[in-house]
């Protein structure tokens, strides 16, 4: 599970700030594609965060708990939430590479 | 008034749109063009302040540094607000005290001239129509600031009354200061710096105190006061001059005052204890309820003589039912209208604030308990998305004040 498919699913991360708090789920729970399995809060506000995937949670980020600030500083390292094992590898396609998320989030700034 | 007022994403919480769909950040306001625009718009963009809706204007979130590191560097040097939203304004007449008496619960005939304070107008059932700064100028000139969220209604409410007034032969009229911008400087640079421009010596001006002065070459109205628990003042300088009051303020501090948005100044009066207006103080909350009993001059806890004080008095007497306190908690950041519950999982109030503290690093909230349950070290239930959070009732302030006061 890299780094660059969770954040596709909430592209509001430089919008947000500063986070303060992180909200995860225990390991081996489940989570299912497009649904909450957590929230990031910052200081003026809290954002649910989705699911990009389904699968099994095999392992979540204890160190966010003590440094949630992780993850405005390292999103693709060690920022990373949680560790899926996916139980639909067809789900894998739709999510965006690299460039295609880049360009994603330049066309919502320029929107707003 | 619950939600009349956008609360700087206190009680909104973003919610990204689920599954495929484009995620789009819900927008409650209105758009750019309606938002009306200090003199310092041009100012904060150019210093990268990031603007959002606020009351109807425009107005800077935060600038480059993020709001932690503009509350920490305001406690440690200082920072500059552009509070122009907010609304300054002139009761002047030989009633004018007897007429701003029946509105307010402050003791206003004692104030000695070129003293102000902290007041509460109050509507018929004793609740909160808005907080304000009142100040003597003379016997017969009051000036106050009240509330850019409340400016409308805080008018309406006065002209009414000031008819009435007058109508009976009183002699009291207002002056709106919209020719005036408010600049707001906190901290502890705050009076060594604002000392390089002006010539009275700022060092027997007191905090509550208010003068009218010449500074950076223009006739400002200036009061010791903030809002942020700090040493610091507000400015009212007028409009043509604001921009280079600020451009002055922040090039005397060589750098280290750093213009300061609304972001930092919400975590600033909260570890501070200070009252939002919309969140801790509503219609529906008493002065005796939000712990501003000192607040009410004594003269006036006899007599009376202003809206709602039937109901006040007798919380006075009775005690309130409910109590605003501070908590500080563990787990997430509690927000407006978290539940409270005692430990053994009963309903016993309601957060109306709260956040991370950047001074303290933890959570920091206030909010309303029923009375009993209202003791510092009181343990506490704070409910966030459906969990309880531990929290402990705590006495404010939460960070020291450092108000300038004779020793």
């Amino acid at each position: 599970m890299n780094g660059l498919s969770m954040k596709a699913q909430w592209p509001q991360l430089d919008h947000l700030g500063e986070v303060v708090f992180v909200e995860l789920p225990e390991p081996g729970g489940s989570v299912t594609k497009g649904n909450g399995f957590g929230a990031v809060e910052s200081v003026k506000a809290t954002s649910d965060v989705n699911s990009p995937i389904s699968g099994e949670i095999v392992e979540v980020n204890d160190k966010l708990t003590g440094k949630p600030g992780l993850i405005n500083s390292s999103p693709y390292e060690d920022g990373w939430m949680i560790k899926i094992k996916p139980s639909d590898p067809s789900e894998l396609e739709s999510l965006l590479g690299a460039k295609e998320y880049t360009k994603f989030c330049e066309e919502e700034d320029a929107a707003h | 008034m619950r939600g009349g007022l956008w609360q700087l994403g206190q009680s909104i919480t973003r919610r990204l749109a689920k599954g495929d769909k484009k995620a789009v950040a819900r927008r409650c306001f209105a758009t750019e063009s309606e938002l009306k625009k200090t003199v310092l718009y041009d100012f904060h963009v150019a210093h990268g302040g990031k603007m959002v809706p606020f009351a109807g204007w425009s107005m800077p979130i935060q600038y480059k540094d993020s709001i932690m590191d503009s509350t920490l560097n305001c406690r440690q040097n200082g920072s500059l607000f552009d509070v122009s939203h907010m609304c300054g304004l002139s009761l002047k007449g030989k009633d004018a005290v007897a007429f701003l008496e029946k509105l307010v619960i402050a003791d206003v005939a004692a104030l000695a001239p070129g003293t102000g304070s902290l007041t509460v107008f109050t509507n018929e059932k004793g609740g909160a129509i808005d907080d304000s700064v009142i100040t003597k100028v003379t016997d017969d000139h009051i000036y106050l600031v009240v509330n850019a969220g409340c400016r409308d209604k805080d008018l309406a409410h006065i002209e009414e009354h000031m008819k009435a007034f007058k109508a009976k032969g009183g002699d009291v009229s207002w002056h709106i200061h919209d020719e005036r911008s408010l600049i707001a400087l906190q901290g502890p640079l705050a009076a060594p710096v604002l000392q390089h421009l002006t010539k009275d010596d700022l060092s027997k001006f007191y905090f509550g105190e208010f003068r009218v002065l010449d500074i950076n070459g223009s006739e400002c109205f200036l009061t010791r006061t903030g809002y942020t628990g700090e040493d610091g003042f507000e400015i009212s300088v007028p409009s043509e001059h604001g921009v280079e009051l600020a451009k002055a303020l922040l090039e005397k501090s060589e750098g280290k005052i750093r213009l300061t948005g609304l972001g930092a100044r919400d975590s600033l009066r909260l570890e501070a204890g200070l009252c939002l207006y919309g969140n801790d103080l509503e219609q529906h909350i008493t002065p005796i309820e939000a712990g501003l009993t000192w607040a009410i001059g004594k003269r006036r806890r006899a007599e009376g003589g202003f809206l709602g004080a039937d109901v006040i008095l007798k919380q006075l007497a009775d005690g309130p039912s409910i109590r605003r306190v501070g908590f500080i908690s563990s787990g997430p950041p509690p927000r407006s209208h978290s539940e409270i519950q005692d430990e053994g999982g009963n309903n016993i109030g309601e957060v109306t604030s709260g956040g991370f503290s950047p001074c303290l690093k933890k959570n920091i909230a206030m909010g309303y308990v029923k009375s009993g349950l209202h003791k510092a070290g009181t343990k506490v239930k704070i409910i966030i998305r459906g969990k309880a959070n531990e929290g402990v009732v705590t006495k404010m302030p939460f960070v020291p004040t450092k108000y300038y006061k004779p020793s």
